[in-house]
């Protein structure tokens, strides 16, 4: 007799904690706050300082300068650990960490983003500013060219061939 | 008619395989979290099975690594014939922070086909669930490139081609925007 009040007691114990699961895809799921998500960049606010580029962990945001006034950012994302870096040292606060997490594409270029900066130049001399000695540019963290093509992060110090692909250098050795 | 509808009932069941090739684990627990009762992947026919040759689905974490790209490789072929893998976290998807180490290969589709990529580091739970719900067709992917253009240039630009010389004055004759 006991022992058949203990199971009802604990059928209802059962019924009582109702669902527990989360009906997600179907419903929204908010995020906890500060929660760092895809980064967005605003062209509107972004002076192409690419501090983001340089501060970047993962290498992640490519620069190229196409000409004197256009510098194009390349933010790649597949990379990106969601660090907040960027956001934290861009001058003009225009990367912002938002609430996207579903970013589950079947095309990885799908994250990526890409800005076109106008750079404005000096109305005397047309360039941004005087070119730094060989010295200072090996101070100099950022300014660099980076291989949008290929989405890659080209070491300014490093001989930099057409054909060389940067990842697959290391053959594989399959049996 | 059974057949029918086992098919409709179970025609998407995905047994996935858990293979882990040099990540830091931080993808491993929360795949681990969505098999839980509280995300509770099973309701859509998810299972995690031990051999890659009951398995359906591939979930890659960690980057494709010198010493486990071939190990990789193997158990994706082990795999029965209609099989997709899923690359789970920055480090499958891209190669991770470490991408330029010598260890590292890059990402996992360096080494094997990828069908689904799960960004984040680690991806939320309800990423990895989305990312399975994209491939279910239950819901649609959301994220498409992006590209920003800064088309009207904010200042007049200067061309030494619209200077002239007028009098004793040099005088910049084209001021409108570009």
């Amino acid at each position: 007799m006991m022992s058949v009040l203990s199971k009802l007691k604990e059928a209802v114990v059962c019924l009582k904690a109702g669902r527990v699961t989360l009906p997600y895809p179907a419903n929204p799921r908010p995020v906890a706050p500060n929660f760092r998500g895809r980064p967005l960049f605003d062209i509107s606010k972004c002076i192409g300082c690419a501090g983001c580029a340089n501060n970047c962990p993962a290498r992640e945001i490519l620069v190229i300068d196409l000409c004197q006034e256009i510098r194009i950012i390349k933010y790649l994302g597949r990379r990106c650990a969601y660090c907040g870096r960027c956001a934290d040292v861009c001058p003009e606060k225009a990367i912002t960490m938002s609430n996207e997490f579903e970013n589950a594409t079947n095309n990885v270029t799908d994250i990526s983003q890409k800005l076109d900066v106008f750079m404005s130049t000096c109305q005397r001399c047309g360039k941004c500013f005087k070119e730094p000695s060989p010295l200072e540019q090996l101070k100099m963290k950022g300014y660099r060219f980076d291989d949008l093509k290929n989405d890659r992060w080209i070491f300014r110090s490093q001989q930099y061939l057409e054909q060389d692909p940067v990842l697959d250098d290391i053959k594989i050795e399959m049996e | 008619m059974l057949k029918d509808l086992c098919k409709k009932m179970f025609g998407r069941s995905l047994w996935v395989y858990h293979a882990n090739s040099g990540g830091c684990n931080g993808c491993d627990i929360e795949v681990l979290n969505v098999l839980t009762p509280y995300y509770d992947a099973e309701r859509f026919g998810i299972k995690l099975v031990g051999s890659p040759r009951h398995a359906d689905v591939m979930l890659c974490q960690g980057p494709a690594m010198r010493s486990t790209a071939k190990a990789l490789k193997r158990a994706y072929d082990a795999m029965p014939a209609p099989k997709l893998v899923f690359a789970i976290g920055s480090c499958a998807c891209g190669g991770g922070m470490w991408f330029d180490s010598y260890t590292v290969i890059g990402p996992v589709e360096k080494v094997l086909p990828v069908t689904y990529y799960i960004p984040g580091c680690p991806p939320r739970p309800e990423a990895i669930i989305y990312g399975v719900a994209v491939a279910l067709g239950l819901v649609d992917k959301k994220t498409a490139p992006v590209q920003f253009k800064q088309l009207e240039y904010p200042i007049p630009r200067y061309h030494p081609s619209d200077l002239h010389k007028q009098d004793e004055l040099v005088v910049y004759e084209k001021l409108e925007k570009i």
